[in-house]
Parts: C-alpha cells; structure tokens; sequence
C-alpha cells in the first residue's frame, strides 16, 4: 500500500503542476481526509450494529447453523481457519451477507474472521487471509441493489435484467482472483 | 414495498427469538457486539485517512482525464466500450468516485445502451479493492500483503472483461 500511495501523491503532484489544478489538489488532500472520517461516521451506526448481531451468532446456535451449504466450501477454502468454529461462523456471516448486498454487514464480519487469522502471522498475510481479501475484493453479490437504485433512476423500465450478466460476470472475476492466489502463493514469499 | 426492505428486520427479530429460546440476553450480546464493532471502526480509520486523501487528491489533479486517453485504444483492442475508461480506472480506488462515474455513464448513454449496461455490470461485479485491502489488513494488522494485491487486481480486469462481453453477448 505504500506503494500505492506515493505513486498516487506523485501523479496528484506532477499533474498539479502540469494541468495548473494544484489550488484543487491541495484543498483536495483536506477535504479527502475530512471524508475519510464522515465515511467512518455515516456507516459506523451499522457497522457497529452488525458487529452486535455477529455476537449474537457466534454466543448461540445459531452460528453454527448458518449456512451449512457453504461450511463445506468454507472449508475447502479455508482448511486451517476452517477448523475453527468462531472464523467459521464469522467466514460464513461475512460470504452470506456479501451474497445478499449487505455491505456494511460484511465488513464487521469480514474484520472479526481477517483478524482471528491473522493472530500469529506476525504481520506477513497468509495464503487463506490473501484469499479472503480477495474473495471480498471480487463482489460476489446476488442482488445488486445499488447499481439497479442507479439504473432505475436513469427511468430503467427493467433495472435488473442485467441480473445474469452481473452473476456470470462476478463467477468469472471471482474464479480469476482465486486462481491468481493459488498460482501466486508459491511463488510470493 | 419491496422483498428486500424484508430481510434486515426479519433478520433481527429472528435471532432475537432465536436467542430467546436458548436463554442468550440479545441486548447484552448486540452492546458488546457494538463496542467491538466502534474497535474496528478506531483501527481503520487512520487507514482510510491516508487512502481517501491520496485518491481525493489524484481525483482533482485531473490525471483521470489524461490516463483515460492512454487507456482507451487498449479497451477497445480488448472489447470494452472505450467510454468506460475512467470507470475502469476509478473503481479499484474510490467507491463514490466508481459510483458517480457509473451513474453519469448509465444516465448519458441511457440505461439501456451498451455502454450504460457494461457500466452497470462492471458496478455489480466488482469492488473497492483498494479499500478493501486497506480495511482489512489494516484491522488485522497486517503490513507484508505477498500477492494479494496482484490476484486483487486480476479479479478485477477479469471482472471488467466479463461485463463487456456478457453484456456483448447477452443483449
């Protein structure tokens, strides 16, 4: 991510100077980072709360319940994290609310499953944590609703006959992401 | 009233019951549920500062507009309707930025267009990877990420090429 982020401030810097914009980049770094906390703010309500509706999972029966269909590929994904029942629950809570376009449920859910795993990584991301990234990097999301709201609003008499194209096209990004970390884990130390 | 309005409160009722008959207290459960959630949220934070501020500022810089003219003969090579360029470009780093491209895309060309369809499946098949990594690894505490950026990004062009052609093929 460092990376990332001095290629960004260089190419913000250097078109600054070259488009005449740098008045707007400057005022752009402090209005950047005042969103960076209104977005903290505006989902941190249902952030939390669906961390809460997690505990409520993993302290009933109910964790254990859900999703038995997708325990089995769970645990081909993810056969050490898989072993344990909390991940598990929280790996599952995090791919149903992914498939059902709960957004700001998967996040909490996600976190909880990334930072189980990551105890005793020593800061080095393992090969299951790299594929639940990118699992959750490649939206694998039955019901689309935000881009169906847009559409709709565009005076779309159909918004979701897109709906196939969106599920083969998500199979295709997702089976491209995993199998790009299954051939990139031997390789990447 | 649509299906989906559904599914958040059945959800909660469900497992309030649900917590009921196995004598677990749902209000206790969902505060300390909370506060670990307002943890996460404190954890990433300082993350999404430095990501949101180095994507705001390459957004005024203007450089959009430039990479786009490089990017387009290597869409159209491909397949993709060169119009989505900047929303190719955008998505991985910015999801209101993706959001409000996909929307001017959809809304110009029309929903039904070529174009406003591929913008809407490459919406719907992709997202913030940036972000995303920066949430996660940045709760995990995780610094050395290997490959995951890499096969990140292959989801994604993977993910664009799919919706050019699906929608190529399907409509």
């Amino acid at each position: 991510m460092a990376f990332v982020t001095v290629v960004l401030f260089l190419i913000s810097f250097i078109f600054g100077i070259s488009s005449g914009t740098m008045s707007k980049v400057s005022s752009a770094a402090m209005s950047g980072a005042q969103s960076a906390l209104e977005l903290c703010f505006s989902m941190g309500g249902a952030l939390c709360l669906w961390s809460g509706v997690m505990t409520v999972l993993e302290r009933s029966t109910l964790g254990l319940h859900l999703g038995r269909g997708l325990r089995c590929l769970l645990r081909r994904l993810f056969p050490e994290a898989g072993q344990n029942d909390t991940i598990l629950t929280a790996l599952s809570g995090n791919v149903s609310a992914n498939l059902l376009g709960l957004g700001n449920a998967a996040t909490p859910m996600g976190v909880r499953a990334a930072t189980a795993m990551a105890a005793g990584c020593g800061g080095v991301a393992s090969n299951e944590l790299c594929r639940l990234v990118v699992l959750n990097t490649a939206s694998v999301q039955l019901l689309p609703t935000t881009v169906a709201a847009l559409r709709s609003a565009a005076g779309c008499a159909t918004p979701l006959d897109i709906l196939p194209a969106v599920w083969l096209s998500s199979l295709f990004s997702v089976t491209a992401g995993l199998a790009a970390a299954w051939l990139l884990e031997k390789w990447v130390k | 009233m649509d299906l989906s309005s559904f599914i958040i409160p059945l959800l909660l009722s469900f497992i309030s019951l649900w917590a009921l008959r196995e004598k677990i207290n749902v209000y206790d459960a969902l505060a300390d549920g909370a506060a670990e959630g307002l943890r996460v949220l404190l954890r990433i934070f300082p993350h999404l500062l430095v990501l949101l501020t180095a994507v705001s500022m390459f957004r005024a810089s203007g450089a959009l507009d430039e990479l786009t003219r490089w990017l387009r003969p290597a869409l159209e090579w491909l397949g993709i309707p060169p119009e989505t360029a900047p929303l190719v470009l955008l998505r991985p780093f910015s999801g209101s930025g993706g959001l409000a491209i996909g929307s001017d895309l959809i809304a110009t060309y029309g929903p039904d267009s070529t174009i406003g369809r591929t913008a809407a499946v490459m919406l719907g098949c992709t997202e913030t990877t940036f972000y995303t990594i920066a949430v996660y690894f940045g709760a995990a505490g995780i610094r050395k990420l290997r490959h995951t950026l890499a096969a990140a990004l292959m989801a994604d062009i993977a993910g664009f090429l799919a919706a050019a052609w699906c929608v190529k093929w399907l409509f």
